[in-house]
């Protein structure tokens, strides 16, 4: 309780605060007289944002964000950007726009602007071995299921579909006792699980349930940015009707996901 | 029981202590399988660890320089690796190297899964200490009392089994409470391999329902009194073996 009053009263501050320096300056200007777009990403979830052999950032998000850059006819820069930090980034100028696989929560609308329509959206599905053939959740039922303990979805998955969850601390332990063949299935973040399944470590490997539990992803500006928000709106807008999520899927190796079909039929 | 049980829930919506091990029925089982589960591992490592405690005792005192080099090298290795990195070392590095068997999902799982080794290595962490417990029973039983039996013509198996043991054990009971009592303690590290045991689900509760403060308070309960349960036992088992004048 106590701790909720202290965030609302620490939002309340920052909004004004954020609100009395952006009132002088558009951030749009900022930026072209920067020469500049700087965008905070991931860069260790791939594909979305991660690294190649060189150390330069690169993925589907780095690829989303130079598309900005080249709208407002600008260079780009990239941040790697943590879950933890990603919002103090953006609050505190370090980045001007932020692009890091965020699921759009209503509390975190009210630190940073996150952009309508969302760009992108990720459930929870299962990694499991081909030869195991399973086709829907219900498959589960009485199987043993690798999971990361404190998992929202882990009671999910035993309660409603029957499934023996066995949790372990991390990802590493849980992908090892599923390739020791401990349990039938991992259940996880559907992003993170097709990442894996394009590893040929896990070729023998396949992501086979429909995803649930579905939640969408914002990019987001900082506060009070309503010229870059709207800017940023029409991008999205842009990017669901011309294709360009579906495209940059299958570029980086993503079976393309049914949120993302969904956008470019809504927008087409 | 229903009323009972739905008295939590208005405690919770009334003063927001959230005990959802009592009145969800979903958490309600997980809560009682896990005790349970904890209560079996805890069975099972007690019973092995006496016996690997009582045999690795007596194959100290054999007669063959291998045989007690092997005991000793199995103290050394158990006693002095932490238990925890032991379970990870037989779940995921035995285990993976083990020959896989056909389960009944059609897939291919190792022999031991993760409840059988925390059994084997618990029992295995445990027993090292017990030997060296039963030892120290052994060496206190006196040497004339040894060699009256074998001027009796007892076999050494006899003198062990019927003399040297009895008498050990009485002294024994002590050093061998205080370990049992924390193999008990112990059985929480399985919790690492996803054994089903009273921490895991405790913390699989938590985590669903944001009530970490309850959840740590009722454990630290139900381990007060689980092993509560067991020093009263081995102290009236140590009350009925007292033999008047010995010890």
């Amino acid at each position: 309780m106590i701790v909720d009053t202290i965030k609302s009263v620490a939002a309340v501050v920052l909004m004004a605060g954020i609100g009395a320096t952006t009132a002088s300056a558009d951030i749009l200007d900022t930026i072209k007289e920067r020469g500049k777009l700087i965008v905070g990403v991931k860069a260790d979830y791939k594909p979305y944002g991660f690294l190649d052999t060189s150390g330069a950032i690169i993925g589907i998000e780095p690829d989303l964000a130079t598309d900005v850059a080249d709208k407002l006819g600008v260079e780009v820069e990239f941040v790697p950007v943590v879950s933890s930090n990603r919002m103090q980034f953006l609050e505190q100028g370090k980045i001007d726009l932020m692009i890091a696989t965020m699921t759009d929560k209503p509390d975190r609308r009210k630190v940073v602007q996150i952009i309508d329509p969302n760009y992108y959206s990720s459930g929870t599905n299962v990694l499991s071995l081909k030869s195991l053939g399973l086709k829907e959740w219900d498959d589960l039922r009485g199987k043993p299921v690798c999971g990361i303990q404190g998992a929202f979805y882990n009671k999910a998955t035993s309660q409603e579909y029957g499934a023996e969850i066995v949790a372990f601390k991390g990802t590493a332990e849980a992908y090892s006792a599923l390739k020791a063949g401990n349990c039938a299935a991992f259940v996880y973040d559907d992003s993170a699980i097709v990442a894996k399944t394009n590893d040929p470590e896990w070729a023998d490997y396949e992501m086979p349930l429909p995803t649930i539990d579905d939640a969408p992803w914002g990019l987001a500006v900082p506060l009070g940015e309503d010229g870059f928000g709207t800017l940023m709106s029409e991008m999205i807008t842009d990017w669901h009707k011309s294709g360009r999520i579906l495209e940059l899927e299958t570029k980086w190796g993503v079976a393309n996901t049914p949120f993302a079909k969904a956008m470019n039929e809504k927008f087409k | 029981m229903e009323f009972f049980f739905d008295w939590f829930r208005v405690l919770y919506d009334e003063t927001g202590i959230n005990l959802p091990f009592l009145y969800d029925s979903y958490d309600r089982n997980r809560m009682v399988n896990g005790f349970l589960t904890t209560i079996w591992l805890s069975l099972v490592c007690l019973f092995f660890s006496v016996i690997i405690g009582v045999i690795g005792a007596w194959l100290q005192g054999s007669s063959f320089k291998w045989t007690r080099r092997i005991v000793n090298g199995y103290i050394q290795i158990f006693r002095n690796t932490p238990p925890l990195v032991q379970l990870y070392f037989f779940y995921f590095a035995i285990g993976t190297l083990l020959p896989k068997v056909e389960n009944d999902w059609g897939g291919q799982s190792p022999l031991l899964g993760s409840f059988a080794w925390a059994a084997i290595s618990l029992s295995f962490f445990a027993g090292a200490f017990n030997v060296e417990i039963f030892r120290s029973g052994i060496e206190a039983v006196p040497k004339s009392t040894v060699e009256a039996a074998e001027a009796l013509g007892f076999s050494k198996l006899m003198i062990y089994r019927d003399i040297t043991l009895p008498l050990a054990f009485r002294v024994v009971l002590p050093a061998l409470n205080n370990n049992l009592v924390n193999l008990v303690k112990t059985t929480t590290l399985a919790y690492a391999i996803a054994v089903p045991e009273m921490l895991y689900e405790a913390n699989q509760i938590w985590s669903d329902n944001v009530n970490v403060t309850e959840m740590m308070i009722f454990l630290l309960l139900a381990y007060f009194a689980l092993v509560g349960v067991l020093v009263s036992g081995m102290n009236r088992w140590e009350r009925a073996m007292k033999i008047p004048g010995y010890g």
